[in-house]
C-alpha cells in the first residue's frame, strides 16, 4: 500500500476512538475533502435524484396519471413543461418516473448481485466441477446479446414489473458472476482461507467472513456500472413499449409517448432522456472516483 | 503451424457447439410459456376441442425433442415456420428486412470503425493531454446516453431545424443506392455515436496496455525511431486486441440496431422483432433471436480466430 506524506500526517491527526479506529464521520469528511471535482459533482447529482425520489408527491403539482388539461399544452404557466398527448402534466410525470424507473433498476441490480455474486463466490471457493458447470453455463448465456434475450423472455412471460425485475436480474447476474468469480479466485488462494478450510469452517462461513469482505471494493464499483447498464436497458425496453405498463410514468416510455413533438421542433420529449443520461453520467463519475481511490492511485 | 491449426479448429468447434446450445435455449424459452402456443393463439376462444385441434395442426402433440430437431433442420434449410400473426411464412417477412438491417449495420460499421480506431490510437499516444481528456469526456457521455436520446437529438437538429435529411427512413428495394444511403445515413450516424464510444475506450486501453510492456520500452531505449517502434514492434501485437475490439463493437450494433430502427421507423429485422414481441408472434421472434444471436457468435468467433492466427507466438511453437 502506497502512502504519501500528506496522508500519513492526516492519519496521525485524526481523533482515534477507544477501540483504535478513526471515526466514520472523520473518514467520510476526509474522503470528501480529497475528492476530485467530477466525483463531487456526481455525488451532488445523485443526492438531488434521491431527494426527488423521496419527496416526489410533494414536488409534483399534479398526480402521476391525472388528466389535467387539453392535450399538448405549451410550456409555462400552470403546466411548467406542458402536457402530453392525453393532457397529463409532463413535469409531474418526469418527477414520478424517477421513482418507478430507478426503483425497478435498483431491485434488478440487487437481484443480479445476490445471484451473481453469491454463485461467483461459491464457484471460486468450491472450484472443481461446480466451478466448471457454473462457468460454462454463464459462457453460454452470455453468448446471446442481452437485449435480444430480454425481448425473447419478455414475450414469453409478458411484461409485468415482476417479470422485468426477474428477467433483467437473472440476465445481468451472468456478468456479475464473471467478475465476482475472477476477484474471489484471487482471495480464495490466500493462506487465511486455507486456514479457515482446515479449521473445518463451512462454505457459507468462508464466503461471508473471508471472501466477501475482501472483494467489497470491486463489487461496489461493479454495482455502479451494472446499475447504469440495467438502467439504460430498462429505459430502452420501456421506449420500445415493452417496459412498465402505460399509466405508470417512466422516462423511456415518456420519450416514446411524446416523440411526435420533436417534428414540431419542441424539446419536451428530450427531457426524460436527459434525466436518464444525467443520472448515468453521475453514477459513472462516482464509480470512477471510487475505483481510483480503491486502487490507491488517487494522487 | 500444426498447433495453430489445432487451436483454430478447437475454437471453431466450440463456436458450433455454442450455436447448438443457443438454439436449444431459444427453443426452450418458448416452451416455458404459461399454457402453450395453442391457448395463446385462441385467447378467449380456447375450448378444449379447439386447443386440441390447433395443437394437432402445429404438431404440438409431438415430443419436445422431436419438435426441436424439426425446428432446427427447418432453420438450416431456410424453413422458418409460419408467422402466427399474419399466417405467412416467416422467411418472407424476414428476408428483405434482414438485408435492410445488414445495410444499416454495414454503413454504421464503415463510419465508426476507422473513426474509433483513429481517435482511440490518438488518445493512447497522447495520453493525459487535452486530446485524451476530450476523447474520454466524449466517450463517457456517449456511453451514458440511451440510443434513442442521440437519435432524437440528431432528428431535432439535422431533420427538423436544418431540414437536411428526413427523420423517417422508409427504405425499400426499388430505391437507388444514393436514395437509400440518404435515408440510412441518420440512423447510421446514431449507431456510430454509440459504438464509437465503446470502441475508442477499448482501443485506447488496449494500446496503452501494449505501450507499457517492457519490450516496447526496450525498443525506445535502443534508440529506434518512434515510427519504427509503432510499425514494427507495436502493431504486430496490436492486431489481436484491435480486431477483438472491432468484433465486440459490431456486436453492440446488434443491440443498438433494434432501438434505432424503431426510432427511425426503419424497416429492418430489429423493428420486426419488437413488433412481434408485442404481438407475441412466437415463430418470428424465435427466428429473429436466432439470427441476431448467430451474428453475435460469428463476430466473436471471427475475432478469436483472427487473434489466434495473428498471434506471433503461436507461429513458433517450442
Amino acid at each position: 500500500m502506497m502512502m504519501t506524506k500528506a496522508h500519513s500526517i492526516e492519519c496521525r491527526e485524526a481523533p482515534v476512538n477507544p477501540d483504535g479506529q478513526v471515526s466514520l464521520w472523520r473518514k467520510v469528511m476526509r474522503g470528501l475533502a480529497e475528492a476530485p471535482p467530477t466525483g463531487l459533482l456526481g455525488l451532488v447529482v445523485l443526492f438531488a435524484y434521491l431527494f426527488v425520489i423521496i419527496f416526489a408527491p410533494w414536488l409534483a403539482p399534479f398526480g402521476e396519471a391525472a388528466v389535467v388539461s387539453d392535450v399538448y399544452e405549451p410550456w409555462g404557466g400552470q403546466y411548467l413543461l406542458g402536457t402530453d398527448s392525453l393532457g397529463r402534466d409532463i413535469y409531474s410525470r418526469i418527477i414520478y418516473a424517477a421513482r418507478n424507473t430507478v426503483g425497478i433498476t435498483l431491485l434488478s441490480t440487487v437481484l443480479a448481485f445476490v445471484i451473481g455474486a453469491g454463485l461467483g463466490m461459491i464457484a471460486a471457493v468450491m472450484g472443481g466441477w461446480t466451478d466448471q458447470v457454473l462457468s460454462r453455463l454463464v459462457d453460454m448465456l452470455m453468448a446471446i446479446p442481452l437485449l435480444i434475450f430480454a425481448l425473447l423472455l419478455l414475450m414469453v412471460f409478458g411484461s409485468s414489473v415482476t417479470a422485468l425485475v426477474l428477467i433483467l436480474g437473472c440476465l445481468e447476474s451472468t456478468r456479475v458472476f464473471r467478475l465476482t468469480r475472477a476477484v474471489a479466485m484471487n482471495v480464495s488462494v490466500m493462506d487465511y482461507v486455507e486456514a479457515a478450510r482446515l479449521r473445518g469452517e463451512n462454505l457459507f462461513w468462508i464466503v461471508r467472513r473471508e471472501i466477501l469482505p475482501n472483494i467489497l471494493a470491486p463489487l461496489f464499483a461493479e454495482f455502479g456500472l451494472r446499475f447504469c447498464f440495467i438502467f439504460l436497458l430498462i429505459s430502452s425496453l420501456s421506449f420500445l413499449g415493452l417496459g412498465l405498463h402505460p399509466p405508470t410514468a417512466d422516462w423511456g416510455a415518456m420519450v416514446r409517448e411524446n416523440a411526435m413533438l420533436i417534428t414540431f421542433g419542441r424539446m419536451t420529449p428530450l427531457l426524460p432522456a436527459v434525466a436518464i443520461a444525467v443520472l448515468t453520467i453521475a453514477v459513472n463519475l462516482v464509480v470512477d472516483w471510487f475505483t481510483h481511490k480503491a486502487s490507491g492511485l488517487s494522487k | 503451424m500444426n498447433q495453430l491449426l489445432i487451436t483454430v479448429a478447437r475454437r471453431l468447434g466450440l463456436g458450433l457447439f455454442t450455436l447448438v446450445v443457443i438454439s436449444l435455449v431459444i427453443f426452450m424459452a418458448v416452451e416455458m410459456l404459461p399454457g402453450d402456443i395453442a391457448t395463446e393463439i385462441l385467447g378467449q376462444m380456447a375450448t378444449p376441442d379447439a386447443v386440441a385441434a390447433i395443437r394437432q395442426e402445429l404438431g404440438l402433440d409431438q415430443p419436445v425433442l422431436y419438435r426441436y430437431v424439426e425446428w432446427l433442420t427447418g432453420l438450416l434449410t431456410g424453413d422458418f415456420g409460419q408467422s402466427l400473426a399474419t399466417d405467412q411464412p416467416v422467411l418472407g417477412l424476414i428476408d428483405d428486412r434482414l438485408i435492410n438491417t445488414l445495410y444499416l449495420a454495414g454503413t454504421a460499421a464503415v463510419l465508426s470503425v476507422p473513426l474509433a480506431l483513429g481517435l482511440g490510437i490518438l488518445a493512447a499516444l497522447y495520453r493525459n493531454t487535452v486530446i485524451d481528456r476530450a476523447v474520454s469526456m466524449f466517450t463517457l457521455s456517449a456511453i451514458s446516453m440511451p440510443e434513442f436520446f442521440i437519435a432524437y437529438v440528431l432528428i431535432m437538429f439535422i431533420s427538423v431545424q436544418l431540414g437536411w435529411l428526413p427523420s423517417l427512413s422508409k427504405v425499400d428495394a426499388d430505391q437507388s443506392f444514393f436514395e437509400r444511403l440518404q435515408l440510412t445515413i441518420l440512423p447510421a450516424i446514431t449507431l456510430t455515436f454509440v459504438t464509437c464510444a465503446h470502441m475508442m475506450r477499448m482501443t485506447r486501453a488496449a494500446i496503452i496496455n501494449l505501450l507499457s510492456s517492457p519490450y516496447i520500452e526496450m525498443a525506445y531505449l535502443k534508440g529506434l525511431a518512434p515510427w519504427r517502434v509503432i510499425v514494427h514492434h507495436t502493431l504486430p501485437n496490436a492486431w489481436a486486441p484491435i480486431v477483438n475490439v472491432i468484433a465486440m463493437n459490431l456486436g453492440y450494433l446488434i443491440t443498438g440496431v433494434v432501438v434505432v430502427e424503431v426510432v427511425f421507423v426503419y424497416p429492418g429485422l430489429g423493428q420486426l422483432m419488437v413488433d412481434s414481441v408485442s404481438k407475441r408472434d412466437l415463430p418470428v421472434v424465435q427466428a429473429a433471436s436466432m439470427i441476431f444471436a448467430t451474428a453475435y457468435i460469428l463476430l466473436n468467433l471471427i475475432a478469436d480466430v483472427v487473434s489466434i492466427v495473428s498471434n506471433p507466438r503461436l507461429l513458433h511453437p517450442k
